[in-house]
């Protein structure tokens, strides 16, 4: 490959990177949001985004015979990852962190590991009964085609993105439109409405917001709802953008959405959207690192490869904690004795 | 007898049981002996098949190894106590295990993360910094002793042999010679710094001096693997076995340093930051042990990996009977058995020691320990220094048992199989991590294989098989511990009133520590700090 073909080569990296960074994104804001109301890493967020990700092949798998509109189809695999994976959150709490109010910081975060171990497990034997492991999304048909590639009405628009090099499959261009609403439902919910007032007040300060008479339990079992359906969409969204997913599968996305609500700086809604974005890019970056070490030649790039995405994300994670704790748009928060 | 009466730790307030005690002992010691005879079982036809089942073993090794436990919890005659204990672990246990050599081998595996979870509990139980990536350590050790023992180190040679770069004998000289100047100015600057205070200059001095350490030491290592390159031939399945002892002293001192490197940039962090980062860089060296193929051989592992030779050893296992195989394993049980015991007595006496003290201070409340002058950095770094070098040791130990080890056996999952031995044995309690260590032990390699092996002729999928479970069994140790009783089962006394702080404030000052204080000072205190652990509790943050 020279460097004529490299650049279109890198903005395609890009923009999937982009793509990829959307569902990082809303994986982050469920980690987030209750770090923001609890101060607990969710662990137990990477297999509730797990489970919208199984709810999503089933549904497909379900109406993979039935003659039905692609988007219907994808409405109603959402809608039930978003019902399922939200209950699943709001019952995890319920039962698992809720009975450790008050109690030192290390137990309910060993409980929300605990949880995510039993949790991959569950999924992994649901699906075992049916002798499956590895599900393989069946997606409605013309989802992996190109972007706007017949449709008369559309297509100007996909010919001008491959005229400037740019390759989208029409389900790139679905799940990011699919994020943004998501994104945009959160804003109005977070930001506009009495519930998104009183669980922004839980967050800032659990006590004074139950002097106002908010009832802080059911704020923050309404912020597990909120990132359990989150994850729900975003397990989707996975699915249909690699393919594949199994149980274990929610480790990796786990860990760089998380890295990515830090760098956005924890607790802060744009800043777990503009950290998914940066991450999805920069993971794309490092799978790629090989072939951009062929191109300059240099031996010790070319040994870089996918396996080095996880070391990257822990590499941002380390950096920013040691740089910049507070993220890129957190605020600073002194401790307090 | 109840259960809380068995596991009580107060002893005192017990009836003399030295003859339960030894009557509990010579019961369990003939049903493990009985059940390991192979003879023995096949003359029971099918009872016999039952006894050799896995679970049924289990049970059997767990009663026996109650007995070890009992000896430490009753109250009975120290001869009686130190008889079982000794009886069993030195005498009962090797006859068993000659009889059955996989006992030998649970019984290794048993005690290796015994020493692991020790080394755990002092980072997460006695200094209160959850570490999910302590696998890592185990791997240091695991691969110091891997790379230098097997046909890996001629590859190694070899390689360098035939790309020596621009390294010769003067390289040598000149790694050397830096690695001993910056050594000796890190040290003059530490103690002009314990003097007066540091300025910056002597902070980026100190700094610099240990960026020349590390080029030195490169520069040096790489010049000796050059010069020692025409030795590869003869060191073809690795270095004399004779090293073996300098090993296990070099495998401390490596993964101790691991610790520390990791530990530098980290441990300025809050729990939860630290669980994460830990986790991410006990992966990155499990990345990095998959990818350097020259030194680790990549996911393949390395293998075959020699252990000690010790004839003097071998002729006395011959002499009491052991079979040529079962030496080296026996060997390997006492070797493992003293260094476990080493491991206990620096834990019992650090707990102790002033260093022990800080750690759980720091865990008590971190801004009140460096308020009162404990320096925090450091004294994390001690506590994650040691911890690593039990797991390092330990580590070593089970590459030369394994002969083979491979990335796969140091992943995530086995940090948190340590950690949940810690937890379920009860956090800041010795004999409760290694109960925990044992228990766990035993469910991952014998109790469910052994369902495993139950539930085959149903059909079920391999993905359902019990077997497999070992995460959906290590999530319900976490989980119900956490909520049902955190100080584990074993519990440190201590722990136990902090996990259960909201339960008896009220008796805050007539039980141990606050006892001391009279009555007056008593009311005085708590008026100061009720109504902050109040908010605690509503606001379930500090």
């Amino acid at each position: 490959m020279d460097l004529a073909t490299l650049l279109p080569f890198l903005v395609n990296v890009i923009v999937g990177g982009l793509v990829l960074g959307f569902v990082y994104a809303i994986i982050a804001l469920g980690y987030t949001m209750v770090y923001g109301v609890l101060q607990l890493i969710n662990f137990a967020h990477s297999e509730v985004f797990v489970t919208g990700a199984v709810v999503g092949f089933e549904v497909f798998r379900v109406l993979k015979g039935v003659e039905m509109n692609g988007y219907l189809k994808l409405l109603i695999a959402l809608v039930a990852a978003m019902t399922i994976s939200g209950a699943l959150n709001v019952l995890i709490e319920r039962l698992a962190y809720r009975p450790l109010r008050g109690a030192p910081k290390l137990v309910p975060l060993i409980t929300a590991i605990g949880v995510s171990l039993i949790l991959q497990d569950v999924l992994r034997v649901i699906e075992g009964f049916q002798g499956r492991f590895d599900l393989t999304y069946t997606l409605p048909g013309g989802f992996a085609n190109k972007f706007c590639a017949a449709e008369s009405t559309c297509a100007p628009l996909g010919n001008f993105l491959r005229g400037v090099g740019i390759d989208m499959q029409l389900k790139d261009v679905i799940l990011v439109i699919v994020a943004l609403i998501s994104l945009a439902v959160l804003n109005y919910i977070v930001n506009r409405t009495r519930m998104g007032k009183a669980i922004r007040a839980v967050a800032q300060d659990r006590v004074t917001a139950g002097l106002m008479g908010i009832d802080s339990d059911r704020m923050i079992s309404a912020t597990f709802l909120i990132g359990g359906a989150l994850g729900g969409i975003s397990g989707v969204l996975f699915g249909m953008k690699f393919g594949t997913v199994n149980a274990y599968s929610g480790f990796d996305p786990g860990i760089i959405a998380f890295t990515a609500a830090v760098l956005g700086g924890i607790g802060s809604i744009p800043g777990a959207v503009l950290g998914g974005l940066t991450l999805g890019v920069i993971q794309n970056l490092i799978g790629v690192t090989n072939i951009l070490g062929m191109v300059v030649g240099s031996a010790n790039l070319e040994v870089i490869d996918a396996s080095y995405q996880r070391i990257g994300a822990f590499l941002v994670l380390v950096l920013i904690l040691i740089f910049k704790p507070t993220g890129l748009l957190g605020k600073s928060n002194v401790e307090k004795v | 007898m109840s259960l809380p009466s068995m596991f009580d730790t107060n002893r005192d307030a017990k009836p003399d049981r030295t003859i339960l005690l030894i009557a509990f002992f010579l019961i369990t010691s003939a049903v493990l002996l009985a059940s390991h005879n192979r003879p023995f079982l096949e003359s029971m036809g099918a009872a016999g098949q039952f006894l050799k089942n896995p679970i049924t073993e289990a049970f059997f090794v767990s009663l026996f190894l109650a007995n070890v436990l009992f000896a430490y919890l009753w109250k009975a005659a120290p001869w009686a106590r130190a008889l079982v204990g000794v009886g069993s672990l030195l005498i009962v246990l090797p006859s068993a295990g000659r009889q059955d050599t996989s006992l030998l081998d649970l019984s290794i595996q048993i005690m290796i993360f015994a020493a692991l979870a020790l080394g755990l509990n002092i980072v997460v139980g006695l200094a209160g910094l959850l570490d999910l990536g302590y696998v890592a350590f185990f791997a240091v050790g695991a691969y110091t002793w891997g790379i230098f023992a097997s046909p890996r180190f001629a590859e190694i040679l070899r390689y360098y042999g035939e790309n020596p770069g621009a390294t010769n004998a003067g390289t040598l000289a000149i790694g050397l010679f830096l690695t001993v100047v910056t050594a000796a100015s890190m040290v003059y600057i530490n103690r002009l710094t314990n003097r007066q205070p540091p300025t910056a200059t002597s902070t980026w001095s100190f700094r610099l001096a240990a960026f020349g350490l590390v080029a030195g030491l490169t520069l040096a290592s790489r010049a000796a693997v050059v010069l020692m390159s025409g030795q590869a031939d003869s060191l073809a399945s690795g270095i004399a076995p004779g090293f073996f002892w300098l090993f296990l002293a070099l495998s401390v001192l490596a993964a101790a340093i691991v610790g520390v490197l990791i530990g530098l940039p980290v441990l300025r962090l809050k729990g939860d930051y630290l669980a994460i980062i830990t986790l991410g860089l006990g992966e990155v060296i499990r990345v990095l042990a998959n990818n350097l193929d020259l030194y680790t051989a990549g996911s393949q592992g390395i293998t075959p990996i020699r252990s000690a030779n010790v004839p003097w050893f071998n002729s006395l296992a011959g002499a009491l009977g052991f079979s040529e195989e079962q030496h080296y394993l026996l060997f390997l049980y006492v070797l493992v058995l003293i260094v476990l015991g080493m491991i206990l007595l620096v834990n019992v006496r650090l707990d102790r020691s002033r260093i022990g003290r800080a750690w759980i201070a720091i865990r008590d409340d971190e801004v009140a320990a460096q308020a009162m002058g404990v320096p925090l950095v450091q004294t994390k770094l001690i506590a994650f220094a040691t911890g690593a070098s039990f797991a390092g040791i330990m580590g070593m130990i089970f590459a030369a048992k394994q002969t083979f080890i491979s990335p796969e056996s140091f992943n995530l999952f086995q940090s948190i199989g340590v950690l949940s031995m810690v937890i379920l044995g009860g956090m800041g309690s010795f004999p409760g991590v290694i109960l925990g260590a044992a228990v766990v032990t035993l469910l991952n390699l014998r109790i469910l294989p052994g369902l495993g092996e139950a539930t085959a002729h149903l059909g079920l999928p391999q993905q359902v098989n019990p077997g497999q479970l070992q995460r959906l069994i290590f999530g319900i140790i976490l989980v119900t511990m956490m909520l049902l009783r955190p100080e584990g089962l074993l519990p440190n006394r201590r722990r136990t009133r902090e996990l259960h702080h909201e339960d008896n404030q009220e008796d805050d000052s007539v039980d141990g520590n606050a006892g001391a204080l009279g009555n007056t000072s008593a009311e005085v205190y708590s008026a100061g700090v009720a109504p902050a652990k109040h908010e605690d509790n509503a606001g379930g943050r500090r």
